[in-house]
């Protein structure tokens, strides 16, 4: 049964983590790029987290709960990475593809 | 009303020094009295040293409503990326990506970045940028009217996203911290 | 059966780990470069948790987290240099 959990939580993982990077390789501009890795990446690793909690905790001793910190950690660090990489991205003035809608919005930087 | 200082003068961050304490208990995978004893010193010891040099952040003001604020957005987290999931493995044509801009209720600096934060794990938007800038505002200068410019990976409805924005994420971390 | 299991999602990581590392090198901006590392950190931590799985060991987890915080922060560090020349004003 366990097996069973572990397995379905694993494949999750890895399918969302491919899906990241596959939108990281195929997508048009950065901007579009950005949302693969920040959101699919992150939640494909905290499932893939979730499996190795709940793995440990059956084969060993004793319950084992710490991989939550790295799942913690990834959730709370994403956004902040990306907003450093899309404010750098717009402070180089990064190309959008043209169908952008509501480019003026962006507002040079002094 | 924002409240800035704590209750007690020997615990100026509640939320960090339990944060603190289930770190040390998460880390070292055990809850046996002598780790308790140490977590519950460096929980109550490590705010105490460092509050002389940080900033005072506005405290959590209703801690239920924010436990279901964070339920709420866990859940979106998981149904947002499954739809963003599909959008990114489907054609590319179709997406119509933009740039929009969310005025913003929140004056003080932490609830923003909690809202950019949500707004960035949430559905196919990222958050880029805080207007006006905060290098062109004068030292103390208030600016009238903030506003959240966030980048959409497939925009339909701009109104629409605005509203779920302001209703769904920011009313109540307005509510949160009072301010 | 979770022998096969690790095994696939191995082959998962490896391939994203690859679709990554063209990214890294078609770029075509830094951004686009900085991202792709960032992103291959997340990726390496997906596949050393793994390899702690199929060998039954959990004494891989403190380096999961070693790689986590040491790629936070120096993503955040290149950023800021790219941002203001400086990273440390």
């Amino acid at each position: 049964m366990t097996e069973w959990i572990i397995s379905i939580l694993l494949l999750i993982g890895g399918t969302f983590v491919l899906v990241g990077s596959i939108g990281l390789v195929k997508m048009p501009d950065f901007f579009m790029r950005l949302h693969g890795p920040t959101k699919a990446t992150t939640l494909g690793m905290a499932s893939l987290l979730t499996a190795a909690m709940v793995f440990f905790s059956t084969t060993q001793a004793g319950l084992s709960v710490k991989e939550i910190l790295i799942s913690l950690f990834l959730l709370l660090t994403a956004p902040i990475s990306a907003y450093m990489m899309i404010k750098s991205a717009i402070h180089h003035k990064l190309d959008s593809i043209e169908r952008t809608q509501g480019k003026d919005n962006i507002e040079d930087d002094c | 009303m924002m409240r800035l200082e704590a209750k007690f003068k020997w615990l100026p961050t509640p939320l960090r020094s339990l944060l603190l304490f289930m770190v040390w208990l998460l880390l070292n995978n055990s809850v046996s009295a002598g780790h308790i004893v140490l977590a519950t010193i460096l929980a109550i010891v490590i705010p105490w040293m460092t509050s002389p040099f940080r900033t005072k952040q506005p405290l959590l003001i209703k801690p239920g409503l924010a436990f279901r604020h964070l339920m709420l957005v866990l859940y979106d987290i998981i149904t947002a990326n499954v739809q963003v999931a599909i959008l990114i493995l489907g054609p590319n044509k179709k997406l119509t990506p933009g740039f929009v801009k969310v005025p913003l209720d929140l004056t003080h600096s932490m609830p923003i970045t909690i809202l950019a934060s949500t707004v960035s794990l949430t559905p196919g938007t990222v958050s880029a940028e805080v207007y006006p800038w905060q290098e062109s505002l004068m030292e103390g200068e208030e600016p009238e009217q903030r506003f959240l410019l966030i980048h959409v990976l497939n925009l339909t409805d701009e109104e629409a996203l605005i509203k779920t924005i302001k209703q769904r994420y920011e009313a109540p971390l307005k509510e949160i911290f009072q301010c | 059966m979770l022998e096969t299991v690790i095994l696939i999602v191995f082959a998962m990581i490896g391939v994203s780990l690859l679709l990554n590392l063209w990214r890294l090198l078609i770029g075509p901006s830094i951004p686009d470069r900085i991202l792709a590392l960032d992103t291959m950190y997340i990726n390496s931590i997906a596949l050393i948790i793994l390899y702690g799985m199929s060998m039954g060991t959990a004494l891989y987890f403190e380096a999961a987290l070693l790689i986590a915080m040491l790629g936070f922060v120096s993503t955040v560090a290149v950023c800021k240099y790219l941002l203001r020349g400086d990273i440390i004003e």
